[in-house]
């Protein structure tokens, strides 16, 4: 046999070319959360100069108060999304665990603190069936959470039995709708709770074994399985901690509204995927950043406000946000294309 | 004589009525490179996956440096220093080098911030990715922060190689390492095996390719019907010698008179 020397590249025989392509393609690869935060950027100038009141600290802290409660359960999203799957019923998870916290408040004289538990509870139990479902009994995702979606909104409806029920402002459970003013610029502790959900998972993401692995598994299962990860486990606990992530966002909610609304959150399912998708995280899994979500969900409401302050019908939101979904998942599929 | 890193005696195994390994000896030493080749359904695959801890035999027994093991797991034969690469390579594309190699074996920072908050050792792992890497000679992959789907086919060996090797193990069983791979690709795959051998590890090594098995090997195990048809070397016999056997046109025994006489 022939002595190779030192065996080159196709990139190092052809000579390297960097087309401009090719360098935006390997920044984004890097960064999925890169194009969404242009997009937000861009979109903030632009309705800053359609009207100048946007960027009065007072609509500021009203576009994140708003962007809290789908911003909360997009975290929960990701994960699940992450793995290559898909929850369907996050905001119906979100409503039934709301009202159960409001309920037992208002009808079942229960301490705020304890209803608080149980209502996570009921969250997390939730998640851990989506789970079940999905890693035992091995049914699609998109198929177990369409399920689950009726299941959950149905069990709300008879709960809740056509009620609304409110609460008290600055009880327990309402906490999170309390406001703190830094000048005229209102964070709720809602709002922060919901940026610190973005802090913590970022973190378990990028820094622990755990977020490695749901990149693994969303990425390739097989391989991952095979390299030594139990693979099962790591989708469980997606779908376990998407539900805690989720119960949080019903405090979140029952702070917002002062109490539960069994129609609350009909959007929000499909709302929180919207988010996850602009945000720039691939739904074929193993591919993004949580904080993409946070900025997916900042992009919603910022069209939202921005259009009504320009002054142009709302409907104009709806078509921006389907473009922006198309435009997203347009660029993941190039960015996921690699060629040699 | 020094005693194998791995041995295997009577080795059995059924899927039903199908005999899969019908009693297979095997032994490997350390620093050998042993192919083993067979015809489709003589038993390669199941050979190789009892081996690594992926099928549970249904008789005979393992050796691992002398001492009796059985794996329910891959993960124990691991344990017991018997790495794979599967022709699947087992990689996740989106993550980098460095992340790949240390899947599922991550290392955390130590103190309060690793047992507390979990944290990883990132730069840690970084580092040594980058001596495993160097230390193999994969002088392509220069960037160990680069994801894995952006590397060729043999540089995506060579990580999987790499990281079967990194991890003190003593035997690194390769499935088909080039089977989708180019002439200079392959030459590489092949370089990066005889150097792991040098450094004294055991490696299996499965293969359809005949010259690649003969320009590599030290012996060659020989599956036939569930069966070892017989070990051969590459300076006993030629490759057509050891279709001949894998075919069962010729045993051990007749074909080593034809040598024998031829010479």
């Amino acid at each position: 046999m022939t002595r190779v020397a030192e065996p080159e590249t196709a990139e190092e025989v052809l000579g390297q070319k960097k087309t401009l392509g090719r360098q935006v393609h390997g920044v984004l690869h890097r960064m999925p959360a890169l194009s969404p935060l242009i997009v937000l950027v861009a979109a903030g100038v632009v309705f800053g100069l359609a009207n100048p009141r946007f960027f009065l600290p007072g609509n500021l802290s009203i576009i994140l108060q708003q962007a809290s409660i789908v911003g909360a359960l997009a975290v929960g999203q990701t994960l699940v999304i992450l793995t290559a799957g898909i929850d369907l019923s996050i905001g119906a998870v979100m409503v039934l665990s709301s009202l159960v916290m409001a309920k037992l408040v208002k009808d079942g004289a229960v301490p705020g603190p304890v209803a608080l538990l149980i209502g996570f509870a009921v969250a997390v139990l939730a998640g851990a069936l989506n789970g079940f479902l999905v890693t035992r009994i091995k049914l699609p995702p998109f198929i177990v959470t369409l399920g689950t979606l009726s299941i959950f909104t149905a069990g709300t409806l008879i709960y809740a039995q056509g009620q609304t029920i409110s609460l008290p402002a600055n009880t327990f459970l309402t906490w999170t709708g309390s406001t703190i003013a830094i000048g005229s610029f209102n964070l709720t502790v809602g709002v922060i709770m919901m940026l610190v959900l973005y802090v913590v998972f970022a973190y378990a993401l990028k820094q622990t074994a755990w977020g490695k692995h749901l990149y693994a598994t969303g990425d390739d299962p097989e391989a991952s399985g095979l390299a030594g990860i139990r693979t099962n486990r790591v989708l469980l606990s997606a779908y376990v901690v998407a539900g805690a992530v989720i119960g949080i966002g019903a405090w979140i909610l029952v702070g917002r509204i002062n109490g539960a609304d069994p129609n609350a959150g009909v959007n929000a399912n499909l709302e929180s995927i919207t988010a996850v998708v602009i945000g720039g995280t691939s739904l074929f899994g193993g591919r993004g950043a949580v904080v993409g979500s946070l900025i997916g969900a900042l992009i919603v409401q910022v069209f939202d406000n921005g259009l009504a302050l320009a002054g142009v019908d709302p409907n104009y939101q709806v078509l921006a946000v389907g473009v922006l979904v198309l435009l997203a998942v347009g660029a993941d599929q190039w960015i996921r294309s690699v060629k040699s | 004589m020094t005693q194998p890193v791995l041995e295997a005696e009577g080795l059995i195994k059924t899927f039903g009525p199908v005999v899969g390994l019908a009693g297979v000896d095997i032994q490997l030493y350390p620093g050998e490179v042993l192919a083993v080749i067979g015809d489709n359904g003589a038993g390669k695959s199941t050979l190789i996956k009892c081996l690594s801890g992926a099928m549970v035999p249904d008789g005979g027994s393992m050796k691992v440096d002398g001492r009796v093991v059985s794996f329910s797991s891959t993960q124990e034969a691991r344990e017991a220093g018997i790495e794979t690469v599967y022709q699947t390579l087992a990689v996740a594309p989106a993550l980098d080098i460095a992340s790949n190699l240390f899947l599922a074996r991550e290392r955390r920072r130590p103190g309060p911030l690793g047992s507390v908050l979990r944290m990883l050792d990132t730069s840690g792992m970084k580092r040594d990715a980058k001596r495993h890497i160097d230390e193999l000679g994969i002088s392509t992959l220069q960037n160990i922060s680069q994801s894995v789907e952006t590397l060729s086919g043999g540089q995506r060996q060579a990580v999987a190689v790499a990281r079967a090797a990194a991890f003190g193990g003593k035997v690194v069983i390769l499935d088909e390492p080039t089977a989708a791979l180019g002439v200079r690709e392959t030459g590489q795959v092949l370089r990066l095996i005889r150097d792991l051998r040098d450094r004294g590890l055991a490696i299996i090594l499965i293969s359809h390719n005949m010259p690649n098995v003969f320009e590599v090997a030290d012996r060659i195990h020989i599956q036939r019907l569930g069966r070892s048809a017989g070990v051969i070397t590459p300076e006993s016999h030629t490759p057509a010698e050891a279709v001949a056997i894998m075919t069962g046109a010729v045993t051990l025994e007749t074909s080593g008179d034809v040598t024998a006489a031829s010479e």
